[in-house]
């Protein structure tokens, strides 16, 4: 903060370079304080899951609305992915004259990527959010004071619950998106575009292997987790007002969302590795 | 001046002494600061009431005695026991003696007026259900309400019904000392009067001390056997004392010090001058002067 004032002071280029470092180093500070902030918030949401025993009652509605209520529109979007995926590789395939090898892309993309990260985008937005907005309405209208003030501990309270419910469910979650897909898929490639289903599945049966599927799940238990995290996170430390509370919901969604591509990328290459360890001879070749 | 309470028996394990201290409490929110060299020693059995304009830090102090915000320097000794000391555990166990009422009531949205006031007993008592549901009754009786509200949702509740199934819920673990945050605000005058009715019952009750944060002269007059006013911060000269009055409502309505009298009469003073000058800087029209009647009254010396 000092050094910031007395950069604004000071005049011409110097100023303005002496300006600008400051403003970069007040940057550095906030993102270095705010990664810290999360990373105690779950280090305490870790610590209260094993601390205290959990309240089924407290449980029970978070997993409903954060699994139950979900599964629709997670359901709608692996099955219209699975198809988007067969309109657009069937051209290229049909080219080389490999239509039947449709299956292993799709079902291979399906299970290893956008099963998982469209069931976690879809989990940010519309359960990530809600509970940024619901946790923030709570802080400015000072629900979260009222539950400290009565010696309960509000992590244990509203954050466990939400953070047990995505780590525990998104992986159930990602199993539906990954079997609509599946069925999208085939729903388009045999029906609509006239592909041979023994090839199809034939095909499918040979490139994906339960590893692959059990990959795509495991990543799942990340983005499951971050998403709680940052979405709470942000609920807590909701500014005043209807502003405070709408931007806390969309920098849930956002933040979450960069944090899943991230893990993703990551979590791809350390996994590739992990598959590589035990398949030596690499992956098979789908071409 | 300090002022002088009504005693009432102390519980046999209480300490001699003030119930609650504030030591030289400062509170500062980045650069700002809210809270200046605050000292109060609350004596068992009291009911002070904090008075100030809004902005003075009336309710970060109040939160402040509870913890829910940590002191920038100083401390807030519960029984001889600072807070800042106290884990996490110990100063959760500690709240339980507390009740504080909230200005908005702060009911749980997503609870039942029932769960919203056997929360606390939920929390901390193993209590058959069965129980518990009595005992809720007994206290929504105690605040006038009735039973059919207990299976409402707070937002099918009208302001005055919430602040009383928030007094209800405070005071479901029988505390020792009550936090009144703004009891009256935005209610009409007849529930404003059930409410300042409703403090002066619950101090009935053995043992307990309330803190009443309000604005409202009618809260203090009813209520308070002690008196403090806050001035914010941001009006004071830099060697002067936060707290502008301490004493019973008598000697606040015979103080002659102007800051304190500008806020007994409700007199706008210099500050309409500071809102036609801010009018007028956005505007680019110079000020007009002031009449006699809205002069600043704030440089006046301080009551003896």
């Amino acid at each position: 903060m000092a050094s910031h004032s007395s950069a604004s002071s000071a005049t011409g280029a110097t100023g303005w370079f002496a300006n600008q470092v400051a403003n970069l180093g007040q940057f550095a500070m906030d993102w270095v304080t705010g990664v810290g902030g999360v990373a105690v918030f779950a280090i305490q949401t870790v610590g209260w899951i094993f601390a205290r025993r959990q309240r089924r009652d407290v449980l029970l509605p978070n997993f409903y609305q954060i699994g139950v209520m979900s599964l629709p529109v997670v359901a709608l979007t692996g099955l219209f992915i699975g198809m988007v995926l067969a309109v657009q590789s069937y051209a290229q395939f049909k080219a080389l004259g490999l239509e039947t090898r449709l299956g292993s892309v799709i079902n291979l993309s399906l299970v290893r990527e956008l099963g998982p990260v469209l069931a976690a985008t879809m989990l940010a937005g519309r359960v990530g959010s809600a509970m940024a907005a619901e946790l923030g309405t709570m802080r400015v209208t000072e629900q979260i004071d009222a539950l400290e003030s009565m010696g309960a501990n509000p992590i244990y309270y509203l954050v466990v619950p939400r953070f047990l419910g995505c780590l525990i469910l998104i992986p159930s979650l990602t199993v539906m998106a990954d079997f609509m897909g599946v069925l999208g898929g085939y729903f388009y490639s045999h029906v609509l575009l006239d592909i041979d289903y023994h090839h199809y599945w034939a095909n499918s049966r040979e490139y994906v292997d339960v590893f692959d599927f059990l990959l795509g799940i495991f990543k799942t238990l990340f983005f499951g987790a971050a998403i709680a995290l940052v979405s709470c996170h942000h609920g807590f430390h909701c500014e005043p007002g209807a502003e405070g509370v709408g931007r806390a919901a969309t920098n849930a969604f956002v933040h979450s969302f960069v944090l899943i591509l991230i893990l993703d990328l990551f979590l791809g290459i350390w996994l590739n590795n992990v598959h590589d360890f035990f398949r030596p001879e690499g992956p098979r070749r789908l071409l | 001046m300090p002022a002088t309470a009504p005693a009432k028996p102390r519980r046999p394990e209480e300490p001699a002494g003030p119930l609650l201290r504030v030591d030289s409490l400062h509170v500062r929110f980045g650069s700002q600061e809210v809270l200046r060299d605050i000292s109060i020693d609350l004596e068992p059995g009291q009911t002070l009431v904090v008075l100030g304009e809004s902005g003075c830090g009336k309710t970060v102090l109040l939160k402040s005695m509870i913890g829910l915000i940590r002191p920038t320097e100083g401390e807030v000794q519960f029984e001889g026991r600072s807070l800042s000391g106290l884990n996490d555990r110990s100063l959760a166990h500690l709240r339980t003696r507390y009740g504080f009422v909230f200005q908005g009531a702060a009911l749980f949205d997503s609870l039942t007026i029932l769960d919203n006031v056997a929360f606390p007993l939920r929390e901390h008592t193993r209590i058959p259900d069965a129980e518990i549901r009595s005992i809720v009754g007994g206290l929504l009786d105690e605040v006038g309400l009735p039973r059919s509200v207990l299976t409402k949702k707070p937002v099918q509740l009208s302001g005055g019904m919430r602040k009383r199934a928030g007094l209800a819920r405070a005071l479901a673990l029988d505390p020792q000392l009550m936090l009144y945050d703004e009891p009256t605000t935005g209610l009409d005058p007849i529930m404003s009067d059930v409410i300042n009715e409703l403090i002066l019952r619950v101090h009935e009750r053995p043992h307990v001390t309330s803190v009443v944060v309000t604005h409202d002269m009618h809260t203090a007059r009813k209520v308070a056997d002690r008196v403090i006013m806050l001035y914010p911060v941001f009006r004071l000269r830099p060697d002067e004392p936060q707290i502008v009055f301490d004493g019973t409502v008598e000697e606040l309505d015979g103080s002659r010090d102007p800051r304190i009298r500008q806020f007994v009469e409700g007199r706008a003073g210099a500050r309409l001058m500071e809102l036609r000058e801010e009018q007028a800087r956005d505007h680019g029209i110079p000020a007009e002067s002031p009449t006699d009647t809205e002069t600043d009254t704030h440089e006046g010396e301080p009551d003896a």
